[in-house]
């Protein structure tokens, strides 16, 4: 049923990802930078983490997600250190993912060459 | 030599083709004209540490293959123009910087092999040159991330977009002696009907092939029957289509399967470049190996050859400028 769930959740999202690319004619760049600032305000509306609780990865795995913890990091640093916070809070929950995609980018430029 | 109308000239005497060069990479290689062309470079890299270096050793070779053929040493080209899809033209500043020659630099995007050809044949029919070498290339790798995205990107290529063909075509162009005659050329207008898709450039390109073929068959007094082929550059099947509605729309009457595009021709069944083929060297390697030979051989008699440009950049695009385009044309027939 989990599987079922994040299916369908994580589909949704993908679905309208592609109607951005297909229907309203939006670059990559424009779809990416559409779905992290939709998963942030979701995030703060409360929709997201109830994303979450039923889709599980199929919420947290696309890009939507990122935004979320953007603004659950930022909510986060502001309930601790007050206005400064929110600027700590803000990198600091998704530092992780952030420099992975760093570090593993140089790594595997190290390796590979660009190919066709 | 006579310039007809507004946009053609006609050439007498007229210039001939006297060898070319082409070189082409490994899908364009296994496409069904890969035995017309004279190097099929497997390597992406042609050995060369990036895709820039291997597209002007490409254009270098291509022009070292004319210049053979030709018998004439890089220190006796009169004149030698070229362009290129690379930022500044590098490719054919840095090819022309081996032969010691004055040096025209053009830039129209995929339309240049043609825009080359004509300027060339305008020399040597005005008497201004003894010969002249005319080039231009394209690559894969080199223009998809210069104009679209890095082909390790992995981008979502709708069925309309095009595949940047590797390759590149040199042709030496001598007062007479050549199996093949360039009769005259019409040079285009920039047209702009307001197309923002830079993956749909054959409906971009279209109105200006057929802007360009109509302005051809009026000022030089011919009708496209006169013509075995009249074959567009870079239309693709999108802007094939396209070109042939507008055309009919204008009253124009020819055999549609005699209305070919070197993009589709030389990719023909191949899945992965979509709409077919683009880039400058499409046309070139196409014009200079495939139709260049079937003329020699006197298969074909009269052909009109349209090089089709979009002239964007990158930058204008993101400025939301439309993609202007422009199409060459030169008639080549059997001397």
């Amino acid at each position: 049923m989990d599987i079922l769930w994040a299916f369908i959740i994580g589909g949704i999202i993908c679905v309208i990802g592609q109607l951005l690319f297909d229907v309203a004619k939006l670059t990559p760049g424009h779809t990416l930078c559409i779905l992290v600032v939709a998963g942030s305000i979701l995030g703060g509306l409360g929709i997201y983490p109830a994303l979450v609780e039923v889709g599980n990865a199929g919420a947290t795995l696309p890009i939507s997600s990122f935004g979320n913890s953007l603004l659950q990091g930022a909510l986060d640093g502001a309930a601790k250190n007050g206005f400064w916070g929110i600027w700590e809070g803000i990198l600091g929950k998704v530092s992780s993912g952030v420099s992975a995609a760093i570090i593993f980018a140089f790594f595997a430029a190290l390796i590979f060459n660009p190919k066709s | 030599m006579l310039q007809k109308g507004r946009q053609t000239w006609f050439f007498d005497p007229r210039p001939t083709i006297f060898a070319t060069g082409t070189v082409v990479g490994r899908t364009e290689g296994e496409g069904p004209l890969g035995a017309d062309f004279d190097f099929i470079q497997k390597d992406n890299h042609a050995g060369k540490d990036s895709f820039e270096k291997a597209e002007q050793a490409m254009l270098e070779q291509a022009c070292s293959f004319a210049l053979t053929k030709s018998g004439i040493a890089p220190k006796d080209i009169d004149f030698f123009i070229a362009g290129d899809l690379l930022n500044q033209i590098t490719a054919s500043g840095y090819t022309a910087r081996n032969f010691k020659a004055p040096y025209l630099g053009i830039f129209a995007a995929c339309a240049t092999s043609m825009e080359g050809l004509a300027l060339a044949s305008l020399l040597i029919s005005s008497g201004m040159a003894k010969n002249v070498l005319t080039a231009t290339s394209s690559h894969n790798c080199t223009a998809e991330r210069q104009f679209r995205y890095p082909n390790e990107y992995g981008f979502q290529r709708p069925p309309s977009s095009q595949y940047t063909a590797s390759a590149a075509g040199a042709a030496v162009i001598l007062p007479q002696g050549g199996p093949v005659s360039i009769d005259s050329a019409t040079i285009g207008k920039v047209v702009d009907l307001k197309n923002c898709d830079p993956v749909n450039m054959g409906k971009a390109m279209a109105p200006a092939a057929a802007d360009t073929i109509l302005t051809h068959m009026q000022e030089r007094g011919v009708s496209a029957s006169d013509y075995d082929l009249i074959c567009t550059g870079d239309l693709g099947e999108i802007g094939r289509d396209i070109a042939w509605d507008l055309l009919s729309r204008e009253g124009f009457t020819y055999d549609k399967t005699r209305f070919v595009d070197c993009g589709m021709m030389l990719y023909q069944g191949n899945k992965k470049v979509f709409a077919g083929g683009s880039g400058c060297g499409c046309c070139a390697s196409v014009g200079y190996g495939h139709i260049y030979k079937k003329i020699a051989s006197s298969e074909l008699g009269k052909v009109l050859l349209v090089a089709t440009g979009a002239l964007f950049s990158p930058i204008s695009l993101q400025q939301c400028e439309s993609i202007a385009t422009i199409a060459h044309a030169v008639a080549l027939e059997r001397s």
